[in-house]
């Protein structure tokens, strides 16, 4: 109650106040331009399916290979050390690297080696630096998710006779990832705001679109159009994982 | 006795600083059913893991049929299943229902697909769970818990079961029940290894008594003997305080 | 031209002081300085070395004629940089005029002032010798249809390139002409399309192998891409601006500028 009321309030100050301000006329028309949403929205959201289809064959990569590196480095064998040495600097080496200069590295390095047409397409490269930054985040978030899982589980799928690999397989995994469920709920939300990235290499995406439009038409209004879009999207997402955490966090309470 | 089953030969065990076994020397034979009895932490669990590999031995020798297990490098897959271990605390696997609990290592191991049903439907009614061979474990009580455990345990076909604590969640009704299954089992030929804390379980069912002590083996006996006649002062002040 | 007259007299005599009886006195953003914005870093040739204070360049050479003109000494003169972004917000400005190439276009207008055109800039396509070598020697309208095109976001070539050329595939949008050469030099796309002397300046010295396929022919165009000042929108400058260079179009001194940094921009064939 007390709650909807301040709510209340807060909205009127806002709705009330800001066209106050001296420079309101101008930031409606450069922000706010009516025209310009309706004429703008249907080109941004078309430009919008680029970006989920980049976000949607992003993430099964990231998922494979996030999984790949997070079982390497939870590799126990001394002859897999290898291999565990591989999956710590892989981790470390692309958390490290901002998202936006790995595109650009990739984007533009790699093709720049001298591929032919289509490999060398900013699409496969900028998807391909995505997924090495996304992949290194999901390897740590499903790594502690493995380590979250007591090791009396791993003691009783031994002593059943169970292999290593299918210990991992059928008692640790399943586990575990439904654990990190959450937090990977969270990593996509980002994923989504950073396929936005690979308009730096090409791509018109929406954030692109938006400023292309924003140059021709010297209008701000297409950015908020842009900004609503991912709204409708991010922020049932963001509402999902909210959810499914705090189920996780009172199912284990 | 004939050759024992299981052969334990000066083993030493410590986690750090403690020394938790400290030259356990035991046999057991083939069919025979022994219940390990001890204050809390003299090392009972302890020396179950280290009699199916779970953990390794520090010192000494764990023969399983005259063959050394506890030798370093030694491939304890085969092993495991031929012994069973159901631990204090259940351990099922909670993303599984009871009868996935179970059906998991038959299948993955020893490649029953449909033959295992018939014979873990079976094991589910003869302890009583029929009812509950598709519930997850946190739909069920400990002592339903527990029971699956066992069945997952001797759905494997194991020759010996190391059983530990297993009736301590167990509601007093079901002991019994317990007890009949445990004995039958060693009708069928099965040698058990049974820690417990239960004086009155294991006077009643077990062929012989070890009492363990600070990581020693300061007494076994015949129960009888153990339980009516104790020889040590330890075991004495250790029934008194368990048995008031 | 009677105000502007007088404005070169009293400059002649007053030097870096406006008398108040001056077009821009009062109406800057300091009295008595110019403070003129370039990009961030100001590219060649319209300024050299990114160094708009030597006046070396095309538009670092007008600016200071055109500050001349207006009645502002060399040392009067205040420079800024600003990114494109900031110039078309809403709000104060910290520059009296702002030039980085801004293409008068009716949209902009709305929100920003512009002044007259100082430069009337032919796009050119800027490719690579192998795309020229593939059939480029010659270009039509059909070899440029098959090209992968590349353009900057916020110059008006990509309306250019959409509505002329109409490629077969949608062009690929780059925040910089840096991004555009690496993609370019990556092979991602085939060609760009820049005003002349950028596309002159990039092929020589930025792309390996760069070179320069055409010229749309300015005149030709319907809508011909003009450089101009960019004020703040009701600027009371820009009848300054306005009148200044319309003595600097006049007298010569815009194409004697041009003659001077632009020159290569001539020989370039026309594509038809
Ligand atoms: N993994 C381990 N790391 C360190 N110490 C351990 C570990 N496991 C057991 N211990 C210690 O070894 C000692 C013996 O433990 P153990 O579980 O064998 O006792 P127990 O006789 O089974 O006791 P209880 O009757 O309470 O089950 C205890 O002091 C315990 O703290
Ligand atoms: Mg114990």
């Amino acid at each position: 109650m007390i709650a909807g009321l301040s709510t209340a309030i807060v909205v009127v100050l806002v709705v009330v106040l800001v066209p106050l301000a001296p420079g309101w006329d101008a930031v409606k028309r450069s922000f706010f331009d009516a025209e310009t949403f309706v004429n703008t929205f249907p080109t941004l959201l078309r430009a919008f399916l680029l970006d989920v289809a980049i976000f949607a064959w992003s993430v099964p990569m990231i998922f494979a290979l996030g999984l790949a590196i997070a079982l390497a480095r939870g590799a126990q064998s001394a002859a897999l050390f290898p291999l565990r040495i591989f999956g710590a600097v892989y981790v470390d080496l692309f958390r490290g690297i901002p998202v936006v200069l790995l595109v650009y590295l990739v984007g533009f390095g790699v093709p720049g080696l001298g591929l032919p047409r289509p490999w060398n397409s900013p699409y496969i490269w900028g998807t391909v630096a995505l997924v090495l930054t996304y992949s290194a985040y999901v390897a740590e978030v499903l790594r502690s998710g493995i380590e979250s899982i007591h090791a009396s589980q791993r003691n009783a799928a031994i002593c059943l006779g169970l292999s290593s690999r299918d210990t991992m397989r059928y008692v640790i995994l399943p586990q575990a990832i439904r654990r990190v469920v959450p937090a990977n709920m969270n990593m996509l939300v980002a994923l989504q705001k950073d396929v936005a990235l690979l308009s730096f290499i090409g791509p018109v995406e929406i954030l692109r679109q938006a400023g292309i439009f924003k140059s021709l038409l010297a209008n701000f209004t297409p950015y908020v159009v842009a900004a609503v879009i991912f709204l409708c999207v991010t922020v049932p997402a963001t509402r999902y994982a909210d959810y499914l955490l705090n189920k996780d966090r009172n199912a284990r309470s | 006795m004939p050759d024992p089953k299981l052969s334990l030969r000066g083993v030493e065990k410590s986690f750090g600083e403690a020394h938790v076994l400290r030259g356990i020397d035991l046999n057991i034979g083939a069919g025979e059913l022994v219940c390990l009895i001890g204050a809390s932490g003299s090392g009972k669990s302890t020396l179950l893991r280290c009699m199916n590999g779970l953990e390794p031995v520090d010192d000494g020798a764990v023969l399983l049929d005259g063959v050394d297990i506890a030798e370093p490098g030694f491939d304890l897959g085969p092993i495991r299943q031929r012994i069973g271990i159901v631990f204090q605390s259940f351990n099922l696997f909670p993303h599984m229902s009871a009868y996935e609990n179970v059906a998991l290592a038959p299948r993955r191991v020893l490649q029953e697909t449909d033959t295992a049903r018939p014979r873990i439907e079976a094991l589910f009614q003869r302890f009583g769970l029929a009812d509950h061979i598709n519930k997850y474990p946190d739909q069920l009580s400990g002592g339903q818990q527990q029971r699956v455990a066992v069945i997952r345990a001797l759905a494997m076909r194991p020759e010996t079961l190391l059983l530990d604590e297993i009736t301590s969640a167990l509601d007093p009704e079901l002991v019994g029940e317990v007890l009949d299954v445990l004995r039958q089992l060693r009708n069928d030929g099965m040698t058990m290894v049974l820690a417990t804390h239960e004086m009155s379980f294991a006077r009643d069912v077990a062929d012989r008594v070890v009492f363990m002590d600070q990581g020693v083996i300061a007494e076994e006996g015949a129960p009888e003997d153990i339980f009516s006649n104790p020889k040590r002062d330890r075991t004495r002040r250790f029934l008194a305080s368990v048995l008031r | 031209m009677k105000t502007v007259l007088t404005a070169a007299i009293f400059s002649a005599l007053a030097g870096a002081a406006l008398a108040d009886g001056h077009c821009a006195a009062g109406k800057t953003l300091t009295d008595g300085t110019l403070t003129i914005a370039t990009g961030n870093p100001a590219y060649y040739p319209w300024v050299i070395d990114d160094a708009p204070e030597s006046g070396q360049g095309f538009e670092a050479a007008v600016a200071y004629a055109l500050a001349e003109e207006m009645g502002f000494a060399a040392d009067a003169v205040t420079w800024v940089r600003t990114s494109f972004d900031e110039a078309i917000q809403p709000g104060a400005k910290n520059f009296d005029i702002n030039m980085q190439q801004y293409s008068i276009t009716e949209e902009r207008d709305k929100v920003v002032d512009f002044s007259a055109p100082y430069y009337t800039a032919p796009q050119a396509v800027l490719t690579t010798e192998t795309v020229m070598a593939a059939g480029g020697t010659s270009p039509t309208m059909d070899f440029l249809k098959e090209l992968k095109w590349g353009v900057v976001a916020s110059t008006t070539a990509l309306p250019v390139v959409m509505e002329q050329i109409q490629p077969n595939q949608s062009p690929l949008v780059y925040d910089d002409n840096v991004n555009v050469t690496a993609a370019i030099q990556a092979g991602q796309i085939d060609a760009a399309l820049f005003d002349l002397p950028t596309a002159l300046y990039l092929s020589a010295v930025v792309v390996e192998g760069g070179a320069i396929l055409g010229q749309f022919d300015p005149n030709a165009a319907e809508d011909p891409d003009q450089f101009g000042a960019l004020m703040p929108e009701g600027s009371a400058l820009k009848a300054c601006v306005d009148a200044a260079l319309a003595v600097m179009t006049e007298n010569g001194r815009l194409a004697e500028i041009e003659a001077q940094w632009l020159q290569e921009a001539t020989g370039v064939p026309l594509i038809k």
